[in-house]
């Protein structure tokens, strides 16, 4: 234990977000530092690695203008903590949690460690209450319930961010509440923010938005998703609020992971990204859930933007493989005018069987679901043989199945701005199941 | 003996404290975190750090566990759920809160558990590592208490054994109590190895039709995400007829852990009508808990599931997932700066995977009985491509590959196995038995397996003609195989369909070849076959859709 703050001005070397000193006495892991600019600048820092006194530190903020000679950094004693209250609501942060709204910054009540604890499993509380969003899509055959982490796999060019938006404003949980947002942007630009203010504007103040915007330090970005979960948290499970984080575009954050691993000389993994990013991801995405004994939930949609509309690529790959579930955009079906473009073959939620059904949706849910599942899916199947032959050279019944798969689009993913109810979703599944049954006959 | 920390990067943490030996545990930093140590360099020992260690400053002490890392086994593990360093979650609960934090130890034995011993020993009596010299009654099983060491019985604990008493006292005044510890990275001892003959029920249709498993086999189960691995495990956790399972979710989700929990304190086991937590044991590493404790979570439930075994009974051990430990071993290397193998993960990985393992198996124990452990382990590749490493360096050690497929899984076919690429080298020592049962299995089998491949050099064929095109008989074939599909191989995990008994899932496919060969024998004798269709369909009462 140090008592008092030490101070050092023996920079060794800098490359990249990172410092290198020597001579420092008893640095911690994840100690918070303060670096001093010749020019006065001041920046904060994080401790990566120590070996005896030489010490590797991560700067938030770039490090251009700072030296080797004049460059002060003060060590604090203690890791990196956000700062929280009440006076956070409402409010617009830079990613290093300093006010973008051009207000000052709230008086805050206590601090919390900015990498948050692991949530005891046993002390989870398994997802299990339907969250009403008003797609069809979503609702009927990809149901979110609450403290689900479900990513939307967008491409470029794909409305993500209209579905993300509509999806805000519609949203509403089993009781009829409303949400409160904690909105996170990584790498934004100015463009997209400036659509996004507007559904913050229309949240009042029920929001927490953390800005990083494209041109903005990377090594925020990394910061951005940790400082807003722990607000999250905080109005979750301490405050007893229903949380809903938006994270976009978490591409956006694993490119900010590769290049802070390749200054931190680590070995790449495929395409370059770094062999953790597993782990890293998830130290993000479990954050989301619910606990028992406490009311508060946070719920996760993060958006992923898959390079080269490639599923399997790193990034979409490992987001997959730790939430629970995905929401994939099809260009085929935005290039046929239907929005939401949801493609509901890879579209999945892995908690769904637990959200729908009698007391949470309706009795017949599953049923309709699965018969629209089985039905579109072997539509979609047709569709390969029908390029080939002709609809003419097909089968009576299976030129029925191709109908039904292009009414299934037409009628039921396709829904412009109309916010479905639950009640409309499962009607308008059963009308169209019991059509084509009529007309087999 | 006492050290100080000298660098840290990351988990990995240098330490000079002289005698040390690898393998041994140590206690880092004031906060008394658990660490391994993994290499020795002078006096200068790395150590490998199993908990979150943000905020471990240069200068804290270290000081020697004085021996290697160990899990303490004993009766009271069943129904239990600890993390991968079998500290017991509920506990941690109650000391630390609804959040883990650092350098908690709460033990995972109840000491002060009363339980009803008793024994067929004598004083007297000359015991063997590894005998049992006393049983307790846990849930439905005996739990035999087995000697940590050899000598002659002189005292026999009566009545009421609480663990913290000993259980009995050996010559020398040794004694011996109802629990032991042991090293996890060893393989419990045995008499000898048995080769596995005995079929395991997975109640999955296509698993135990197709390509069944046996007790004391290692099947994986390789499959892109959101293909149904961890229904598929916890489903055959649930049904299979074993006495004892361990799961292990290494390295995913948090909400399935719970899910897990719930599911399994309510459901009941069909065999005993007890609960089905009861024979039951879970290690949960999530992916956010500390990635050391990761890849020591395998070895930590693989000792329990050793030791159970040990007892004569059969033990099923879960993961899900074995690629997420390989993941962590990565991670630990890369932070040691070890030269990288393909994919960056360390040369060493099949070696020991492949020591992992080898410790499934039937054996004859130290006590004289039969007990077998059977491995079903998820794999999850990259982008599902099964080219990588995890999955085939699981290959060259598996019995039977239960091959998960994206394109079913879109399709929304589970259990998602596909049936041309999976295989089991089981096959013929389990048809044996199944013979015994029903003399036709190795015939439906393989006529199942014909139908099957026919269907997909059909459907080649009618992507060139169109379905128009095809003769009756052919349609009629692609129409069967469309049943076994979708009726016998696909199975509702959160239905009553979730198990089928060997006898049912015989009749069921039976029934569907009986029908197929009906209609052929109507077709031969003239008859079309849309009027055929018509017909069952009316008779069916349903529409096509």
């Amino acid at each position: 234990m140090r008592l008092s703050e030490h101070q050092y001005r023996s920079v060794s070397a800098i490359r990249g977000p990172l410092l290198f000193l020597e001579r420092v006495f008893a640095a911690r892991l994840g100690e918070l530092v303060r670096i001093e600019s010749p020019d006065g600048r001041s920046l904060t820092g994080e401790v990566l690695k120590i070996f005896g006194d030489q010490v590797l530190v991560q700067v938030f903020g770039g490090t251009q203008g700072l030296d080797t000679c004049k460059t002060t950094v003060s060590f604090s004693d203690a890791v990196m903590r956000a700062p929280l209250g009440a006076g956070v609501m409402g409010r617009v942060f830079d990613g290093s949690f300093r006010p973008r709204d051009g207000l000052p910054m709230f008086i805050p009540e206590f601090r919390v460690p900015v990498v948050g604890a692991p949530i005891n499993p046993v002390a989870r509380a398994h997802p299990e209450e339907f969250i009403e969003t008003g797609f069809s899509t979503i609702d009927g055959l990809n149901t979110l319930v609450k403290g689900q982490k479900l990513p939307i796999f967008s491409c470029a060019g794909l409305p993500a961010r209209e579905i993300t938006d509509q999806l805000l404003r519609q949203a509403r949980l089993p009781d009829g509440g409303p949400f409160v947002l904690v909105f996170v942007a990584l790498g934004l630009t100015y463009f997209e923010y400036q659509f996004y203010r507007q559904t913050l504007e229309h949240m009042q103040s029920r929001f927490v938005a953390f800005i990083n915007l494209a041109d903005d330090p990377v090594v925020e970005r990394l910061l951005a998703p940790r400082l807003a979960l722990t607000v999250a948290e905080d109005l979750a499970f301490r405050q007893e609020m229903d949380v809903l984080v938006v994270i976009t575009d978490m591409t956006n954050y694993c490119d900010a992971l590769r290049e802070i691993s390749t200054a931190r000389e680590e070995l790449p993994g495929r395409r370059g990204y770094p062999g953790h990013m597993y782990s890293d991801l998830s130290s993000l995405y479990e954050r989301a859930g619910r606990i028992h004994g406490r009311k508060g939930s946070v719920t996760m949609i993060p958006t992923v933007t898959m390079p080269e509309d490639d599923i399997t690529h790193p990034i979409p790959d490992l987001t997959g493989y730790i939430t629970e579930g995905q929401l994939v955009l099809s260009r085929e079906l935005h290039q046929k005018g239907i929005y939401p473009p949801i493609d509901v073959l890879p579209s999945l939620s892995r908690l769904m069987q637990h959200g729908i059904g009698k007391g949470q949706t309706r009795k017949d849910h599953r049923d309709l679901a699965n018969q629209l599942y089985r039905s579109y899916a072997k539509g979609c199947d047709l569709r390969r043989l029908e390029a080939v032959v002709g609809r003419d050279g097909m089968l009576a019944d299976d030129r029925r199945v191709l109908d039904f798969a292009d009414r299934f689009e037409a009628d039921f993913v396709h829904q412009g701005k109309e916010r479905r109810t639950i009640d409309t979703t499962l009607d308008t599944a059963k009308k169209l199941l019991d059509e084509f049954r009529e007309v087999s006959r | 003996m006492n050290g100080k920390v000298t660098s840290i990067s990351g988990a990995t943490v240098c330490v000079d404290l002289a005698d040390l030996k690898v393998g041994d545990r140590v206690f880092v930093g004031t906060n008394r975190l658990t660490g391994e140590v993994v290499r020795l360099d002078g006096t200068i020992a790395t150590v490998q750090v199993f908990e979150e260690n943000r905020g471990l400053g240069i200068g804290e002490p270290v000081i020697s566990a004085q021996g290697p890392l160990t899990v303490r086994l004993g009766p009271g593990l069943l129904g239990g759920i600890f993390d991968g360093l079998q500290r017991p979650l509920p506990l941690l609960q109650k000391e630390s809160g609804d959040f883990i934090s650092s350098g908690q130890d709460p033990s995972s034995i109840d000491c002060s558990r009363s339980w009803d011993f008793s024994s067929d020993c004598k004083p007297g009596d000359r015991l063997r590592r590894g005998e049992a010299f006393g049983k307790v009654r846990e849930g439905h099983i005996d739990h035999l208490l087995l000697a940590s060491q050899d000598g002659i019985l002189t005292q026999l604990h009566t009545g009421t054994l609480q663990l913290k008493q000993p259980a009995a006292t050996l010559k020398g005044n040794q004694t011996l109590y109802g629990w032991h510890r042991w090293p996890v990275r060893k393989a419990r001892p045995y008499r000898s190895k048995l080769p596995p003959t005995t079929p395991l029920i997975t109640g999955q249709r296509c698993l135990d039709f197709l390509f069944p498993m046996l007790k004391g086999g290692v099947s994986i189960v390789p499959g892109g995400f959101g293909t149904g691995k961890t229904v598929l495990e916890q489903t055959i956790a649930k049904f299979a007829d074993v006495d004892v399972v361990v799961y292990v979710g290494c390295g995913e989700r948090g909400n399935e852990m719970a899910g897990l929990l719930d599911e399994f304190s309510e459901l009941e086991d069909p065999r005993t009508n007890r609960p089905l937590m009861e024979r039951t044991i879970i290690v949960a590493n999530t992916s956010n808990m500390p990635v050391a404790a990761r890849e020591s979570s395998i070895f930590t439930a693989v000792s329990m599931a050793e030791y159970y075994r040990d007892m004569g009974l059969d033990v099923l051990f879960l993961a899900d997932s074995l690629s997420r430990w390989a993941e962590a071993l990565r991670e630990i290397s890369a932070a040691l700066e070890e030269m990288p193998g393909e994919d960056g993960y360390p040369t060493y990985l099949g070696s020991r995977l492949s020591g992992f393992i080898e410790r499934a198996g039937v054996v004859e124990t130290l006590s004289g009985g039969q007990g077998s452990l059977s491995m079903i382990l998820a794999v999850s590749p990259p982008g599902a491509d099964f080219a990588e490493p995890v999955t085939q360096a699981c290959l060259r050690v598996a019995g039977a590959l239960y091959m998960l497929d994206t394109d079913l899984a879109h399709r929304r076919h589970f259990p998602a196995i596909n049936w041309t690429q999976s295989f089991s080298l089981y096959s013929d020592t389990a048809m044996a038995h199944f013979i015994e049962q029903h003399g036709e299995w190795a015939a439906l089998q393989a006529r199942c397996r014909d139908i099957l491949q026919r269907e997909d050099a059909l459907r080649e064929v009618a992507e060139v003609v169109g379905m128009e095109g095809l003769q009756d008989a052919d349609r009629l074939l692609m129409r069967t195989a469309e049943k076994i599909r979708l009726d016998f191989l696909c199975q509702n995990s959160f239905t009553d369909d979730a198990y089928s008994t060997p006898q049912n899932t015989i009749k069921h496919i039976a029934a569907l070849t009986a029908e197929h060969d009906r209609l052929t024998a109507a077709l031969d004798d003239g008859a079309l076959l849309d009027d055929l269709l018509e017909k069952s369909r009316k008779e069916a009462g349903d529409a096509p859709l």
